[in-house]
C-alpha cells in the first residue's frame, strides 16, 4: 500500500523537482524565475501538440521516449517508500532498476542516432559513455550500503539511515549518490540543461528531434528519473522507516525537497566541467565508494 | 561518532585526495589540512593528559605542520611562477586506484604483523601507511620537484602518526625535535627549488638526468 | 539416446550426401536438409526426455586404445542445445546464400566439399559433447576441430581469407597439444581411459600433478573459449568464415571448451580455492577486454567477436563462481555460479547466433560489415533490423530479455559470495560485481554503437542506400531464431530451472543449500519476468496513447534539425571512430586505439586524413614477437636439411641406435 502511495507521489510530484531546482536557481540569479508548476504546464502543452519526425528517421524514433519513460516508471516501483519497502523487493534488486535505466538509456541513444544529426550522435555517444562509467560507481555504493542490511534489496538497503553502527565512511554514501545524481541526469557540473550551445549538450542535444507528446515522456521520464535518484540519497540518509508512517512522508517529502535545492545551489554555484573532466569526477565518487565499502566490510 | 575514527577516516581521504588533485595550490593545501588532523591526533589518540604533553605536541605540529610548512610551500610556489597544474607520470584515476589499492593492502598487513594488542587504535595503522605510501606515489608519479617535496612530506607524516601512540611521556621532545629538524629540510628545499627553477628554468625533475655525467 | 544416433547419422548422412552431389546444385540442398533433420532429431532427443535424464550408450570399437561409449547427462543436453538449434538455422541460411552462387568460382564449385564439412562439424560438436571417453573425445575434438577450418576457407581466393583459416588451424592446435598431454597423463595415470576411471583415480588421489593437469586443461579449453590472450584467433576468423559458419562457431562451437572445461572440473575431484579465483580472475579480464576492445571495433564482425570474448569471460567467471563455492562448502554460490554460467553461455548462443545471421543479411544486402559504409538499414531491412536490436538489447544484458537473468544470477552467485569469510575475499566479490556493472555498461554503449550506427541515421554509401530486403525465405532463420528468445524470455524460470539441473549435477554438490538457493534464483526470475512483461506492457500503453495523441493532433515529417548548418550530408553522421571518442579519451589503452592525422601543416590546408585503428595489443606485443621468435629459432635447424640423402639415412641410423642403446 505504501509502495502505491509512494509511486503515486513519485508519478504526481516528479515534475515539481525541475521546478524547485530552476527556482532556486533562478532566486541565487536575482531573478523571479519560473513558476513552480512550469514543467507541468510544458508538460500539458507537449501533449497537445502534433508531431515533427525527421525524415531520415525509422518506427526507432517513437520508440526512444516511449521506453525510456516506460522504464523510469518501472524502476521506480523497486525503489522503498518512506513507510515500508517495495512489494517485489528481492535480493538483488538493485541490479535490476540499474538496468532497466540502462535500456531507457539505450532507448534514447538509439533514436538519437535515428535521426542522422551528427549533434545527436555526440550527444549519445557522450551519454553512452559517462553512463559507462557511472554504472559501476553505483554498484560499488550501493555494495558498502548492503553490508550491513538486512537483505541485499533497495527495500533492504534504504530508509534505514544512518543509524546502527555509525562510522564516518558511511557519510560518503549519500554524497556519492548526489555526485551520481547529477550525472545520470545530466546537471552541472556534468552537463547543462540550459546551455544553449549544442557542443556541449549531453542530454538536451540527444533529443533535439523530438517533439510533441514525444518530448513530453522524454521531460517526464527525466524527472522521474531525477526521483529515483534524489528518492535514494535522501533514503540513504535519513531513518524515515523507523518514524511513524506520517512524520516519515513529511520528512521525506521535506528530504526531496532539500536535495533539489542543493542541486540548484551547485547549480548556482559551480561551473560544468570540461568533458574530460567528468571521468575524473566519477573516479572521485568511485574512490569514495570503494573507499567506504572497504572500510565497512573491514569493520 | 567515535572521535578518533572520524579522525582516521578522514585522514585515509586526505590521503586519497593528495593523488587525485590537479593543481599545485590544492596540493599545500592538502598539507595544510592534514596537518591540522594530525595536531588533532595526540589529543584523540592519548586521551587522558595530565601532564600536557599531548597538547604541547599538539601545539607544535599544529604550529609545523598545519601552519608553517604550508605556508613555506604556498610562498614557495608563488615565487617560482611556475605551471601551477600538477603534471603526472602516471593518470589521476590510476593513482587514485592504486591509492585504494594501498590502502587495502595497509589493512591486511595489519592482520599479518604482530602488534602487541591495544597499542594502535582501529584504523590508525592503515591510515599511517596509506600516508606514506602516497606520499611515495607523489614522488615517483608527478614530475615538478615540488610534489616531490610535498610527497616527502606526506610520508612524514605517515611515520609521525605512527609514533603518536608509541610517544610515551619523555619521547613528546624527541618528537618535537625530529618536527623541527625536517622543518629546517623542507625549508632548505624550498631553497633548493628556487635555485633548480633558475638553473633549469623548469622544477621538472625529469630534465636532471641532463645532470649525470 | 536413439534420437540422438539418429541425429549423428543424419549428419554422416548429409556428409557423404555432399561429397556423392559434389558439384550441383543437389549438394547444396540435400546435405543442410540432412543437417537440419539432424538437428531435429537431436533437438527431440535433448527435449523429449527430462533434462536430469542421464542415459549412456555403448558401441564396440575397432581401435586397441579407449571405447566407444556416449552419454547424455544434464550438461551434455544443455551445451547440445544451442549446436541444434543454431545448426539448424544457419544450415538453412547457408543454403539459401549459395544457392546458384558459387558456379563461377575460379576453383571450381566449393558447395560439396563445404557442406561436407559442416555436417561433420555438426557431428563432430554432438560427439564431443556425448563423449564419455579420453579416446573418444580426443578423436572427436580433432574432428571438430578440423572441419572449420575448411569451412571458413570458402572463398580461399582472399588472402585474408586464407591467413585467417591457417591463424585459426595454429591456435585450434595449440589448444590441442594441450588437451593431448592432459588426457594422455591423466589417463596413463588413471590405468584406464573411460571418465569414471578418470574421476576415480582424482577422488582416490592418484593422479599425482592435479595442478599441472589443471593448467593444461584451462589452457586447451581457454584458446578454444577464446579468452584472453588466446583470443586473438577470434576476430579474424569470425571476420573471414561466411556468416552462417560464424553462427555455429560462435554459438555452439567456442562453447565447446567451456563444455570441456566443466567435464574436467568434475573429473579432477574436489577443486581447490586458487583454481576459482584463477578463473574467475581470468573470466573478469577476458570481459572487460573483450568489451572494451568490442567498443573500438569499426568492423560488425569483429565487434562481434570480441563481444564473444566478453561473454566467455563472464560464463568462465560463473564457473570461477561455483568452484569458489564449491572449495569453501558455499554450496548456495556454487550452484548460482554454475547454472549462471550455463544460462549465461544458452543466451550468448542464442543472441550471438542471430546477430551472425543478421550480419550476414547485411552483408549480402550491402556487400560490407564495415560500419563506415553501412547506415539507415532499419528502413531498408526492417526484419533483419528489429532482429538485430532485439539480439543487441539480449546481449547487452538488459531486460525484458533473457540475458539480463543471466548476468543477475552470476551478480546473485557473488552477493552470495559476500559472505565468505576474510576481507580479501569479500573486496574481491565487490570488485567482481563492480567489474559486472562495468562490462554491462560498456556492452550498452558497444550494441548502441553496433546497432545505431549500422541501421539508424542515414546511409553513408549508395550501396547501403540501394540495400533491398532479402526475399521471404532468407527471413525464415532469423525469425525462428528471434521466435526461440522470444519464447526464452517468455519461459526464461524454467530455463534457468533446466540450467540449474547441470549445476546440481556437479559431483560433491550438498543438494539441501543448493536447491534452495536455486529455487530462491527462480522465484527471482519468475519476479523479473513479471517486470519484463511490466516494461512490455507499459511500453505497448504508451505507444498506444501515443498514436492515439497523434490521430487527435497531426504528425509532420521534416528535415532533422541541423543545428543552424544546413549543408549537412551523410558523411558528417557520426561514425564508429568518433562514437568512442569521449571512451577513448579515458579508456583508450586498453582498447588499443590507435589514431594518425595527416594534415597539411600550411597556412590554408587541403585534403586532411584521419586514420583511426585498433590493433590487438595481446596479438601485436605478445604472439607476434612469440612467434617470430620461434621461427627464427626454426629457421636456424635448417642447417640440418641440407639435401644430401646419405646424411638423412645417417640421421634415422643414429636415431634408431640412440633409441636402442637408450632403452636396453
Amino acid at each position: 500500500m505504501d509502495a502505491l502511495a509512494h509511486l503515486l507521489a513519485a508519478l504526481l510530484l516528479a515534475p515539481l523537482l525541475p521546478g524547485i531546482i530552476n527556482r532556486v536557481k533562478a532566486r541565487l540569479s536575482g531573478r523571479v524565475g519560473r513558476p513552480l508548476f512550469q514543467t507541468y504546464f510544458d508538460l500539458a502543452r507537449l501533449v497537445q501538440k502534433g508531431v515533427v519526425e525527421s525524415e531520415t528517421s525509422s518506427w526507432m524514433l517513437p520508440l526512444g521516449p516511449v521506453v525510456s519513460l516506460a522504464t523510469a516508471a518501472i524502476a521506480l516501483t523497486l525503489l522503498p517508500g518512506p513507510a515500508g519497502p517495495s512489494p517485489a523487493a528481492f535480493t538483488g534488486d538493485f541490479i535490476l532498476a540499474a538496468y532497466c535505466l540502462g535500456l531507457g538509456r539505450l532507448a534514447l541513444i538509439l533514436a538519437a542516432l535515428d535521426s542522422g544529426s551528427s549533434f545527436e550522435g555526440m550527444g549519445a555517444s557522450r551519454e553512452a559513455a559517462f553512463s559507462a562509467l557511472a554504472e559501476p560507481v553505483l554498484f560499488l555504493c550501493l555494495l558498502a550500503l548492503a553490508a550491513d542490511a538486512p537483505d541485499i534489496s533497495l527495500s533492504g538497503m534504504l530508509g534505514r539511515g544512518l543509524t546502527g553502527s555509525l562510522a564516518p565512511e558511511r557519510l560518503f554514501v549519500p554524497v556519492i549518490l548526489f555526485i551520481l545524481l547529477l550525472t545520470e541526469n545530466c546537471r552541472i557540473p556534468v552537463d547543462d540543461p540550459n546551455t544553449h550551445l549544442e557542443l556541449t549538450m549531453i542530454h538536451e542535444v540527444m533529443v533535439l528531434d523530438h517533439s510533441g507528446p514525444d518530448m513530453a515522456a522524454i521531460v517526464y521520464g527525466s524527472s522521474l528519473k531525477l526521483w529515483f535518484f534524489a528518492a535514494a540519497t535522501v533514503l540513504s540518509v535519513l531513518p524515515v522507516r523507523a518514524m511513524p508512517p506520517v512524520a516519515g512522508w513529511a520528512v521525506f517529502l521535506a528530504g526531496l525537497a532539500v536535495v533539489a535545492i542543493a542541486v540548484g545551489l551547485v547549480e548556482s554555484s559551480m561551473a560544468r566541467l570540461r568533458l574530460i573532466r567528468v571521468p575524473r569526477l566519477l573516479g572521485a565518487a568511485g574512490t569514495l565508494a570503494a573507499l567506504s565499502l572497504v572500510l565497512t566490510v573491514w569493520r | 561518532m567515535d572521535m578518533t575514527q572520524t579522525l582516521m577516516v578522514a585522514l585515509v581521504c586526505v590521503n586519497l585526495a593528495y593523488l587525485a588533485v590537479t593543481r599545485l595550490r590544492s596540493l599545500t593545501r592538502i598539507t595544510a589540512v592534514q596537518g591540522i588532523l594530525l595536531a588533532a591526533a595526540p589529543l584523540a589518540v592519548l586521551g587522558q593528559d595530565p601532564h600536557g604533553h599531548a597538547t604541547t605536541l599538539a601545539l607544535g605540529v599544529l604550529a609545523i605542520k598545519g601552519i608553517g610548512f604550508p605556508w613555506l610551500l604556498a610562498r614557495t610556489l608563488s615565487r617560482l611562477e611556475v605551471n601551477p597544474v600538477v603534471e603526472p607520470y602516471l593518470g589521476f584515476n590510476v593513482s587514485l586506484l592504486a591509492g585504494v589499492a594501498g590502502l587495502l593492502f595497509s589493512l591486511w598487513l595489519e592482520t599479518r604483523l604482530p602488534f602487541p594488542p591495544g597499542l594502535f587504535p582501529p584504523l590508525l595503522f592503515p591510515a599511517a601507511l596509506t600516508s606514506i605510501f602516497s606520499g611515495l606515489a607523489l614522488v615517483v608519479a608527478r614530475r615538478k620537484a615540488l610534489t616531490q617535496v610535498i610527497g616527502y612530506l606526506a610520508a612524514e607524516n605517515g611515520i609521525f602518526l605512527l609514533g603518536v601512540p608509541l610517544s610515551a611521556q619523555g619521547s613528546v621532545w624527541l618528537e618535537l625535535s625530529v618536527l623541527l629538524d625536517v622543518f629546517v629540510a623542507v625549508f632548505v628545499m624550498g631553497i633548493a627549488l628556487h635555485h633548480i627553477n633558475k638553473t633549469f628554468e623548469s622544477i621538472d625533475v625529469g630534465r636532471f638526468c641532463s645532470l649525470r655525467d | 539416446m536413439e534420437l540422438f544416433g539418429l541425429s549423428l547419422a543424419c549428419y554422416l548422412l548429409g556428409a557423404l550426401c555432399a561429397l556423392v552431389f559434389g558439384g550441383r546444385e543437389a549438394a547444396n540442398r540435400l546435405a543442410p536438409a540432412a543437417a537440419v533433420a539432424g538437428s531435429l532429431a537431436g533437438l527431440a532427443g535433448v527435449l523429449g526426455a527430462p533434462v536430469s535424464a542421464v542415459s549412456t550408450l555403448s558401441l564396440p570399437w575397432g581401435l586397441p586404445l579407449g571405447a566407444f561409449s556416449l552419454g547424455l547427462d544434464p550438461t551434455t543436453r544443455l551445451f547440445l542445445l544451442p549446436v541444434y538449434i543454431l545448426g539448424a538455422a544457419a544450415a538453412v541460411s547457408g543454403s539459401l546464400h549459395l544457392a546458384g552462387h558459387e558456379a563461377a568460382h575460379a576453383g571450381g564449385d566449393r558447395r560439396g566439399p563445404h557442406w561436407f564439412c559442416f555436417n561433420i562439424l555438426l557431428f563432430g560438436l554432438s560427439l564431443v559433447m556425448a563423449a564419455r571417453d579420453g579416446v573418444l573425445f580426443l578423436i572427436a575434438w580433432e574432428i571438430m576441430s578440423l572441419a572449420p577450418f575448411f569451412l571458413i576457407s570458402l572463398h580461399d581466393d582472399e588472402a585474408d581469407v586464407r591467413e585467417a583459416a591457417w591463424l585459426y588451424l595454429v591456435a585450434a592446435h595449440i589448444g590441442a597439444v594441450c588437451l593431448i598431454a592432459f588426457f594422455t597423463l591423466a589417463m596413463g595415470q588413471a590405468g584406464g581411459s573411460s571418465f569414471e576411471a578418470i574421476a576415480a583415480a582424482a577422488s582416490a588421489g592418484r593422479l599425482t600433478a592435479p595442478t599441472l593437469l589443471f593448467l593444461l586443461a584451462l589452457v586447451g579449453f581457454a584458446a578454444k573459449v577464446g579468452l584472453i590472450p588466446f583470443h586473438v584467433w577470434l576476430p579474424d576468423v569470425y571476420a573471414a568464415a561466411p556468416s552462417h559458419v560464424t553462427a555455429v562457431m560462435a554459438g555452439g562451437m567456442i562453447n565447446v571448451g567451456i563444455y570441456g572445461l566443466w567435464r574436467t572440473l568434475e573429473l579432477l575431484g574436489p577443486p581447490a580455492l586458487w583454481q576459482g579465483w584463477l578463473l574467475a580472475a581470468l573470466g573478469l579480464a577476458s570481459a572487460l577486454y573483450g568489451i572494451l576492445r568490442a567498443l573500438a571495433q569499426g568492423n560488425l564482425k569483429r565487434l562481434l567477436a570480441y563481444s564473444s570474448v566478453e561473454n566467455m569471460g563472464l560464463v568462465c567467471l560463473g564457473l570461477g563462481l561455483g568452484l569458489i563455492g564449491r572449495a569453501s562448502g558455499n554450496d548456495a554460490m556454487a550452484v548460482l555460479g554454475f547454472s549462471g554460467a550455463v544460462f549465461h553461455m544458452l543466451c550468448h548462443a542464442g543472441f550471438k547466433g542471430l546477430l551472425f545471421l543478421c550480419v550476414g543479411e547485411v552483408l549480402a544486402a550491402v556487400g560490407s560489415m564495415r560500419i563506415a559504409h553501412l547506415g539507415g538499414l532499419a528502413k531498408r531491412l526492417p526484419v533483419v533490423g528489429g532482429a538485430f536490436f532485439l539480439a543487441a538489447a539480449g546481449i547487452a544484458g538488459l531486460p525484458p530479455l533473457p540475458g539480463f537473468l543471466g548476468e543477475l544470477v552470476l551478480a546473485l552467485a557473488i552477493l552470495t559470495g559476500v559472505d565468505l569469510p576474510g576481507l580479501l575475499p569479500r573486496v574481491g566479490m565487490a570488485a567482481a560485481l563492480t567489474a559486472l556493472a562495468a562490462v554491462g555498461g560498456f556492452a550498452l554503449a558497444a550494441f548502441a554503437k553496433a546497432g545505431g550506427l549500422a541501421f539508424l541515421g542515414q546511409p553513408r554509401t549508395p550501396a547501403a542506400a540501394k540495400a533491398a530486403s532479402p526475399a521471404g525465405p532468407a527471413l525464415v532463420p532469423i525469425l525462428f531464431l528471434a521466435g526461440c528468445l522470444l519464447l526464452a524470455a517468455t519461459l526464461a524460470p524454467g530455463l534457468l530451472g533446466l540450467a540449474g539441473q547441470a549445476a546440481l549435477a556437479f559431483p560433491g554438490m550438498d543438494p539441501a543449500p543448493a536447491r534452495t538457493a536455486l529455487a530462491g534464483a527462480c522465484a527471482i526470475a519468475r519476479t523479473v519476468s513479471l517486470y519484463s512483461a511490466g516494461i512490455v506492457v507499459l511500453s505497448l500503453v504508451l505507444l498506444w496513447l501515443r498514436r492515439l495523441l497523434i490521430a487527435a493532433h497531426g504528425r509532420r515529417r521534416g528535415p532533422t534539425w541541423g543545428c543552424g548548418y544546413t549543408a549537412g550530408t551523410a558523411r558528417v553522421q557520426y561514425g564508429a571512430a568518433s562514437f568512442v571518442e569521449p571512451t577513448s579519451q579515458i579508456l583508450g589503452q586498453p582498447m588499443g586505439l590507435t589514431r594518425r592525422l595527416d594534415m597539411d601543416p600550411g597556412l590554408f590546408p587541403k585534403r586532411a586524413q584521419l586514420f583511426v585503428t585498433s590493433p590487438d595489443v595481446i596479438r601485436s606485443r605478445f604472439f607476434t614477437p612469440l612467434f617470430e621468435a620461434i621461427a627464427r629459432g626454426c629457421d636456424a635447424l635448417k642447417v640440418v636439411q641440407h639435401g644430401r640423402v646419405h646424411l638423412y639415412i645417417l640421421y634415422v641410423l643414429a636415431t634408431v641406435v640412440l633409441l636402442l642403446a637408450w632403452k636396453l
